[in-house]
């Protein structure tokens, strides 16, 4: 028997025997570290499984094993020919565009936005194209008389009303439907995107007429290579052999980047709220362990009698608990490793990859690891003072004072196990200012809530007596020893001020997206206008009536080589701007600066301005390079290098909707450089179908991206982070009413005798019922009063300060966390109290 | 004649508490010199600080003024690890609501000092113990399913298990009937003249303090009398008198 085994430690021994007892007082401590747990685990697990995913299927969702993206222009010949001499080349096409239906007998012409991509024979390289019905690409996208094949995604044929062997048109070639698009392997890779996809031939896109200078198209040339070619041996062959080239590279390992480090972003996110769970949790744990200490006073006193060192006495205890967490924690894993899953099955359709059911031993490792420290964490403290326990206890009550702290090393290895969970939050976070934040957050509301309640504990002790006899009594339960407020208060607390804090930022950024920016931004941003249509299209809209606000402006990209005549990669810059130096920007002039910026240093070019290149730039992003009035700024603009001086930094208002640029150069250097226009147009609700009509139809080449879908597109999103954040949230609350619920629990027998004096004295139960409801009902309010506070300033702190929008205290988030404060307090104290009121008196003062 | 030499030395102890009232002066200038292998038994009313003094005795307790030493131990300033450790090696104390563990069988009771220092067999020691007082058919019982006799007697047995130099009862019969009581004493006083343990007990009951060699009573915190040591008793005229007869 293990437990009288000599050969293991006597601690371990007499923990063994004292676990005999079972697991009862530690069902608040299970639950809430199961909880925890999980949360992290199966977050852990998911975004694993994801990332797996992501890995596994790299070739297919890129395409190919490497990627030459380039933005505006094809790659030169010799550029091809390197790319085929390493293997199997598949060149395609990408450009916002609109597709218009041809009219049919009964419905007009119609015509929406549309991504087109345009794809040769050997598409795709890896994973599979598959349409309905299915066609080879020869069948899809050949010419067959004047019509051009199609491909379309089903949501475009739902827009348009559309169907097979329907004809649409896309600058100034026909195309019949003659197929839908099911699977798009390597659609995750694009990115975000504003339409629904249409695949073409390459030799169709040719035709259109939409690619000339400077129109927003994109050229991939995806290469797969032989077996066993090393991909970074490659990437940096093909680096040097075109040094100068500004292409984007990527590979089957960083394919669909944007969607790795949302889901890194989100993961960590979430696992941020799990350990804000785990962290509530962990009051309940600390609370259960006291529980138990208490209830082992004679224990422990008995075995000090018997020559049980401190030490001895403190690790018996804290194997026990670390039996017990571990069995908790297991549980956890294993149900984090099983609910990914179930949780699969609520991922959006859009993911490329759907994670698989596997064991993720990191994520379940790394759960353990925080579900361990917060238990040592929390629980060190009571089996610290349960170390000095006083032996002679178990004479009399009258003893010389406890100390209040438990010895240092404890409070050092408390100190120890909360700097683990901190140093793994933030340090495996791709975002350690956001998780660094985070943490000081939940610390800071922590130690606010556990002011609180003292304060609470405190006052309640010092305010005058109420006359009435149930009020005086509310009150005075309120501090009573073993009182439930300080648990209520830091445990419901924190998880409704987390909530409070996320529904009113997902509740602002909602209204930002529902009602501010709709009013504020332009209905149409539109692309690839010609230079010889501007005045036209300026003509044009204008003309319609219910628009205004019609904005065009030059529209080019260039890429930052130099600064201070120094070369863009040598350069040390803030990390903030680093983003300036990478790849093409986007550039523009202008002869009178438009709103949304105004110049804070230097001034702007006179109307006449006719000198040498100069340029305007955003303040913050100058700061960040280092540049100042005076300084100069190397930009290859269509391969060729314009150097320009800086005469002006602008303060550029970002929340504007306008077009804002951080590099304007002067009205001159650009003006004869081959390019094309954009524009903005305001409209009213009526007005806006007459003007995507009018525009299209005039100018079919001109792209119009429609505020309000892209809007509904964002909002989406938004609804399923905030879906994600809200539920991990909720967790957080359900570990708060656990640590409610133990509380609540540890404090019954006293509540039992207590009824039973009351009733002894001649109380009816109504009067003690009210006395009871007061009681709760107080701790309720209180807790929803600080959570508000709190959450409310995590609100500000973050949409104002962080994302600098307007904040607006929304009441609806804020009634919910009061509601739901007062409820959760109110009902599962008046559940423990209608139990004992239910008690006989006799019965119990029999057993006192 | 060589006075033998003190096995528990307490001199011009005293032992002051705080309270929420202020503070509680529970033992007042206690001198005792106890020998090794005398039965001591330390009566008073209730309050007057027999089982303060029973708790300095065995370390439980620092004391706040004064000088304790217990088997060449001094007291003062020893840690309360430290005091662990010398009653795990040289003391036994028997108490008299038991305070067995609950979750321990019997035989698990007995073995724990025995365990805590490090022994062995503990468990063939406390099996032999539990022989001895007559509970080898109840090794496997936890203390709820056992009477309060067979409970004092694990305690008791639990208590010699370690074969301390001093045996200390607090009210040892104070939880049990009469006879089982007077059963549990005999138990006691033998087993302890066996081992050749010093015997000190803290008592209400007269009949059992004259059973001891030497009786000590207290009242309101001092020493009233004591059969075997004149010093503590009506302070130094008297310890000068007997001194000088």
């Amino acid at each position: 028997m293990i437990s009288r085994s000599s050969t293991v430690p006597v601690a371990l021994r007499l923990a063994l025997r004292e676990l005999r007892a079972g697991l009862t007082g530690f069902k608040v401590f299970m639950a809430c570290l199961i909880l925890g747990v999980t949360a992290i685990a199966a977050i852990g697990s998911l975004t694993r499984a994801i990332q797996d995913g992501l890995e596994r299927e790299g070739q297919s969702i890129l395409g190919g094993d490497i990627e030459v993206n380039i933005y505006q222009r094809e790659a030169s010949d010799e550029a091809v020919a390197w790319f085929e001499n390493v293997g199997d080349v598949s060149t395609s096409a990408r450009l916002r565009t609109m597709a218009r239906m041809e009219p049919k007998a009964g419905s007009p012409a119609s015509s929406t936005l549309v991504e087109l991509r345009a794809v040769d024979g050997n598409y795709p390289l890896y994973g599979d194209f598959i349409t309905a019905p299915a066609l080879n690409n020869e069948s899809l996208f050949a010419q067959e008389g004047d019509l051009w094949g199609v491909a379309i995604d089903p949501l475009l044929a739902e827009k348009l009303s559309a169907n097979i062997g329907d004809v649409l048109r896309f600058g100034r070639i026909r195309a019949d439907i003659r197929a839908f698009i099911e699977q798009e392997p390597d659609k995750a890779n694009l990115g975000f995107q504003l339409g629904p996809t249409v695949m073409i031939g390459r030799e169709a896109l040719a035709e259109t007429g939409l690619v000339t200078t400077g129109s927003l198209v994109n050229f991939y040339y995806k290469i797969r290579l032989p077996e066993g070619t090393s991909i970074g041996a490659v990437r940096e062959d093909l680096k040097q052999a075109f040094p100068e080239e500004s292409w984007r590279i990527r590979d089957r390992g960083t394919s669909a980047p944007g969607l790795r480090r949302f889901i890194d972003q989100m993961g960590m996110f979430l696992t941020l709220v799990g350990i804000s769970a785990l962290v509530v949790g962990g009051v309940g744990v600390g609370n259960a362990v006291r529980g138990y200490m208490d209830r082992k006073t004679r224990t422990i006193a008995t075995l000090k009698i018997l020559g049980a060192d401190g030490k001895t006495v403190f690790t018996t205890y804290f194997f026990q608990i670390l039996l017990i967490g571990a069995i908790a924690i297991s549980v956890g894993l294993f149900a984090g490793a099983f609910l990914p899953t179930v949780l699969a099955q609520f991922l959006p359709d859009t993911l490329p990859v759907k994670p698989d059911g596997g064991v993720y031993p990191v994520a379940l490792a790394l759960a353990a690891l925080y579900g361990l420290m917060i238990t040592v964490a929390f629980t060190v403290w009571p089996l610290g003072k349960a170390r000095d326990l006083p032996a002679v206890r178990l004479f009399r009550a009258l003893v010389a004072p406890e100390t209040k702290w438990p010895r240092f090393i404890y409070t050092a290895v408390i100190f120890g196990a909360a700097l683990v969970v901190v140093l793994l939050a933030v340090g495996l976070s791709e975002n350690r200012v956001l998780a660094g934040g985070f943490i000081v957050g939940s610390a800071a509301a922590l130690g606010i809530l556990r002011a609180a309640s003292w304060a609470i504990e405190k006052t309640a002790s010092i305010v005058p007596r109420p006359r009435n006899a149930l009020a005086r009594m509310a009150i005075a339960n309120l501090h009573r020893p073993g009182a439930a407020t300080g648990a209520v208060v830091i445990s419901l607390g924190l998880g409704l001020t987390l909530f409070a804090g996320i529904a009113l930022i997902e509740g602002n950024l909602g209204k930002q997206l529902g009602e501010q920016v709709p009013s504020e931004a332009p209905a149409f941003f539109m692309l690839d206008i010609q230079p010889y249509q501007v005045d036209d299209f300026r003509t044009a809209a204008m003309d319609i009536e219910g628009v205004n606000d019609v904005v065009v402006i030059p529209n080019l990209r260039g890429r930052v080589t130099e600064l201070n005549g120094v070369s863009a990669s040598d350069v040390e810059v803030d990390q903030e701007v680093r983003w300036v130096l990478r790849g093409d920007r986007g550039l523009s002039y202008m002869r009178e600066l438009n709103q949304g910026s105004a110049v804070v240093e230097g001034e702007w070019w006179s109307e006449d301005y006719s000198g040498p290149p100069e340029v305007s730039l955003g303040k913050e992003v100058a700061d960040g390079l280092g540049l100042t009035i005076g300084d100069t700024i190397t930009i290859s603009v269509l391969g060729r290098d314009i150097t320009a001086t800086v005469r002006s930094l602008r303060d550029i208002n970002w929340g504007s909707f306008g077009f804002n640029f951080v590099i304007l150069f002067d009205p001159n250097t650009l003006a004869a450089a081959p390019h094309t226009f954009m524009a903005t147009l305001k409209a009213s609700d009526d007005a806006e179908r007459a003007a995507h009509s009018v525009i299209t139809n005039q100018f079919p080449n001109v792209t119009a991206i429609r505020m309000k879908e892209v809007l509904s597109s964002v909002n989406v999103l938004v609804d399923q982070i905030g879906t994600a954040v809200r539920a991990t949230a909720v967790v957080a609350i359900v570990a708060g009413i656990l640590v409610l619920a133990g509380a609540i629990a540890a404090g019954f027998q006293q509540r039992v005798y207590e009824s039973v004096i009351l009733k002894v004295v001649g109380a009816v139960r109504s009067q003690i019922l009210r006395a009871y409801l007061l009681e709760y009902a107080l701790i309720g309010l209180v807790t929803a009063v600080i959570a508000l506070f709190l959450g409310t300033l995590t609100g500000w702190i973050v949409v104002e300060q962080v994302m600098e929008l307007d904040f607006t205290f929304l009441p609806v988030p804020m009634m919910i966390t009061v509601g739901a404060s007062l409820l959760v307090t109110v009902v599962f104290g008046m559940a423990s109290s209608f139990r004992a009121l239910s008690a006989k008196p006799n019965a119990v003062l029999r057993t006192e | 004649m060589v006075k033998p030499t003190a096995l528990i030395e307490l001199s011009g102890v005293s032992l002051t508490l705080e309270s929420g009232a202020g503070p509680v002066n529970i033992l007042k200038d206690i001198n005792i010199s106890i020998t090794d292998g005398e039965t001591v038994g330390i009566v008073g009313p209730s309050g007057s600080g027999k089982s303060s003094l029973m708790s300095l005795m065995t370390g439980l307790e620092q004391a706040t003024g004064g000088s304790v030493i217990v088997d060449g131990l001094s007291f003062n300033g020893a840690d309360e690890d430290a005091l662990a450790r010398h009653r795990l090696s040289r003391v036994g104390i028997v108490m008299q609501a038991f305070h067995l563990i609950p979750t321990m069988t019997a035989l698990e009771n007995v073995a724990v000092p025995l365990e805590l220092a490090g022994v062995n067999d503990a468990f063939d020691r406390a099996s032999r113990e539990l022989e001895a007082v007559g509970l080898a058919h109840r090794m496997d019982h936890y203390p709820a399913q056992m009477s309060g006799g067979e409970q004092q007697r694990v305690a008791l047995a639990r208590a010699l298990a370690p074969e301390p130099a001093i045996l200390f009862g607090d009210e040892p019969t104070g939880n049990l009937d009469g006879k089982t009581g007077r059963a549990v004493i005999d138990l006691l006083f033998e087993l302890a003249k066996d081992r050749g343990s010093t015997l000190i007990l803290v008592t209400h009951d007269p009949a059992l303090a004259d059973r001891c060699d030497r009786v000590i009573s207290m009242s309101d915190g001092k020493i009233v009398d004591d059969t075997g040591d004149t010093r503590s008793v009506g302070g130094s005229e008297k310890t000068d008198a007997a001194v000088a007869s």
